[in-house]
């Protein structure tokens, strides 16, 4: 009798592991990064050393624009406020090593999605926030109308340790130009050289272009040429190793997008509770699990709109009435002639 | 006995290497737990970007080794430029600051007061930023000499373009080599009968007689190329022809001796002073003449004061030359450890690397300095 026991102890015992295994796959427990968050009670997001538009500090110390946002929506998702952030401001260099070395969880910081980077550095991207391209600035006095009128030594200011430095010589070699790169760590030594003369042609991202022409002494002897040089899709990273946190970044994100395409606003987010689209429905948090399958609660893209606001809100406040590039282009939706398409949140 | 002196010194190794081991075990811990992969293959592999000023050929289709030497001759160059204006700035403003004319002893204490207490970023950005703007632009400079051209793109010197180079080196070689040995000779000449040979004067004779014999019989030539002025667009220019300084290197030089030079002229001031007055008044007495009591009797004991600190000064020069990354100089840390660790993601090789040859130029340097100290000490005979 001892013996059977002994086995239905046993049996009972398995069984109760097995349930645990499967029952709670609960993300929260698996996601050591989100399980740190939560503990901290704030992101630790990784942002640029000032980048109109995308991120940057005012005189007090508060951060805006579209990548700053990402990292607000990341904090309204997992922490139910959207101003519990802590940013660091990184460099195009110091980067990629802060999110290895667990210095930051999310990198929302203008970087370019490239397949080494994804493949090599240990990181993986999780979506795209700005499609953009490089470009080249001019001083408008130079007559230089394309980037066909460059000359051979032409000197070109940039960042270093960018995807810039190596499509600028992709770009030069297959136009037989000789040029002279003079690239620097931050952005403003960029720009104060291309200011006192140093180099003819500023060039970066056309965003970043059209950022840091403002702080330029006279913006307006300055133009951005009309070519695109490259592919530059910029968005979110997080360190290779935890999908759960992973896919909290990626679909927060996803969230603010898919939420412009329902018309859904951080102003009108409430009424829309009563919907009868589904599709609406899940994104304020009257229907479907996606909270539960990524250790969250059900409520958690409902406080991504409300706080945060969706992309195209963002994408107004931070870029458009700002005037760095008042016309969307291809960062509008799909379904009015841009390229930003989600799949679908559910 | 011998194990008691012999425990302590193990126990410590195997801590030390307890202490490297567990570092290494965590890095590659880590490592794998990211997917990342230790190794130095990336060194073969095509860098893929330019490098604006190189002392060997370079492209973006060489290697991530050429680029390394490229960064490493650049940081070498600017090192050895910042040395030599160093030491002559140095040793001047030492000097100067023992002068008994109270104007060029308070000008020389105030350029070693100011320049030694603001920080080196600052004073590189202040040269960089500040008097690069003062700078015309490359339509608007004043020819220097006839054939130079400061300008905002740089300063454009002409030139020379050698036939039978070779021969000429070998000529400067042969002189080198004739100086030493009537050197040698002098010095045999005054222990044996106590005559004096003019060293100087045979010495600048010979450096003028044998590379200009060089270029009459051994068929060396030198044509020289000017920088001329080249219209990029309708409102910048830009030099062709020519060496081309970029305005980094000179900014950087610049900075560097001028801040390194504070601390060497105190080392010269020190040295100086540290030779007891009795020495001069006994070698006056004798009826050496002020020069050779400086020669003969001040400065043999001086250097011995001077070089071990001077030593210093070199080592930090050579280390502080790594701020260029700050303005666009392509030292060592801007294109290694700055663009290539970005563009291959490979961290710790890079970062170890970079290290190693740090450490490796300063040994070099001490080397060579101490080898210096030991040839000027005074042998108790």
């Amino acid at each position: 009798m001892f013996k059977y026991l002994k086995q239905l102890t046993s049996l009972v015992a398995m069984v109760a592991v097995l349930f645990t295994f499967t029952t709670e796959t609960m993300a929260a427990k698996k996601s050591k990064t989100l399980k740190n968050t939560q503990k901290k009670g704030f992101v630790r997001c990784g942002v640029s050393q000032g980048l109109p538009g995308f991120s940057n500090a005012d005189a007090a110390g508060n951060w805006s624009g579209v990548d700053v946002d990402v990292c607000r929506a990341v904090a309204a998702a997992v922490l139910g406020d959207a101003s519990k952030v802590k940013y660091t401001p990184l460099s195009a260099k110091e980067r990629f090593e802060a999110l290895k070395s667990n210095e930051i969880d999310v990198l929302s910081r203008n970087t370019t999605w490239t397949a080494t980077r994804d493949a090599k550095i240990g990181l993986t991207f999780v979506g795209v926030n700005f499609y953009d391209g490089q470009g080249f600035m001019v001083r408008k006095n130079s007559g230089i109308n394309s980037v066909n009128d460059f000359k051979a030594g032409v000197s070109a200011c940039t960042n270093l340790g960018t995807t810039t430095e190596l499509n600028m010589r992709d770009f030069f070699n297959s136009k037989g130009v000789s040029y002279e790169p003079v690239t620097f760590e931050k952005a403003d030594e960029v720009v104060a050289a291309y200011d006192a003369g140093r180099c003819d042609t500023y060039t970066t991202d056309k965003s970043g272009l059209a950022a840091q022409r403002i702080k330029l002494s006279n913006p307006d002897d300055h133009v951005v040429l009309p070519e695109t040089i490259s592919k530059e899709p910029l968005g979110p990273v997080v360190r290779q190793g935890d999908a759960v946190w992973e896919d909290i970044v990626r679909w927060s994100l996803n969230v603010m997008i898919e939420a412009e395409e329902y018309g859904i606003t951080s102003g009108n987010a409430d009424s829309m509770k009563t919907s009868d689209n589904p599709a609406v429905k899940r994104l304020v948090g009257t229907e479907g699990e996606l909270g539960a399958a990524l250790g969250l609660d059900q409520e958690w893209s409902y406080r991504i709109i409300t706080q945060v606001g969706n992309y195209g809100e963002s994408y107004k406040r931070n870029i458009a009435d700002t005037g760095i590039l008042p016309d969307r282009g291809p960062n509008e939706l799909w379904t009015k002639g841009g390229i930003l398409y989600v799949p679908p949140a559910r | 006995m011998n194990i008691k002196k012999l425990l302590p010194q193990l126990l410590t190794l195997l801590v030390l290497i307890l202490i490297f081991g567990f570092f290494s075990y965590n890095a590659q811990l880590n490592m794998e737990n990211r997917g990342l992969e230790f190794g130095f293959d990336f060194l073969k592999y095509e860098a893929s970007f330019d490098i604006q000023f190189s002392l060997i050929e370079y492209d973006g289709s060489h290697s991530y080794f050429r680029a390394y030497l490229v960064g490493l001759l650049n940081t070498i160059l600017v090192s050895v430029i910042g040395i030599i204006f160093a030491t002559i700035l140095g040793i001047v403003v030492g000097v100067a600051r023992l002068s008994k004319n109270f104007l060029i002893e308070r000008t020389a204490a105030i350029y070693v007061e100011f320049f030694r207490n603001i920080p080196l970023l600052l004073q590189i950005f202040f040269w960089y930023f500040a008097a690069l703007r003062a700078l015309p632009l490359p339509e608007n400079a004043e020819p220097i000499l006839g054939v130079s051209f400061l300008t905002i793109k740089g300063f454009f010197v002409p030139s020379l373009i050698w036939n039978n180079l070779d021969i000429f080196i070998y000529s400067i070689i042969a002189a080198i080599i004739s100086i030493f040995f009537v050197k040698m000779y002098a010095r045999k000449k005054q222990d044996n009968q106590g005559i004096q040979t003019p060293v100087l004067k045979i010495s600048i004779g010979l450096s003028i007689f044998l590379p200009l014999l060089s270029f009459i019989l051994g068929g060396v030539d030198a044509s020289v190329e000017l920088p001329v002025i080249k219209q990029l667009s309708q409102s910048s220019f830009t030099y062709e022809g020519g060496i081309k300084l970029p305005p980094e290197l000179i900014a950087l030089a610049l900075a560097l001796s001028l801040y390194t030079a504070t601390f060497i002229a105190e080392n010269v001031r020190a040295g100086v002073q540290g030779v007891g007055k009795g020495q001069k008044e006994a070698a006056a007495s004798i009826g050496l003449t002020p020069n050779q009591i400086l020669k003969l009797v001040v400065m043999p004991q001086a250097l011995r004061i001077i070089i071990p600190p001077t030593t210093n000064q070199y080592l930090n020069l050579t280390k502080n030359s790594s701020l260029a990354a700050a303005i666009a100089y392509p030292d060592l840390v801007l294109i290694f450890a700055g663009t290539a660790l970005m563009q291959t993601g490979s961290a710790i090789e890079i970062v170890s690397i970079t290290m190693l040859t740090y450490l490796t130029l300063s040994i070099t340097i001490s080397i060579l300095m101490n080898w210096y100290n030991n040839k000027i000490a005074i042998r108790e005979k």
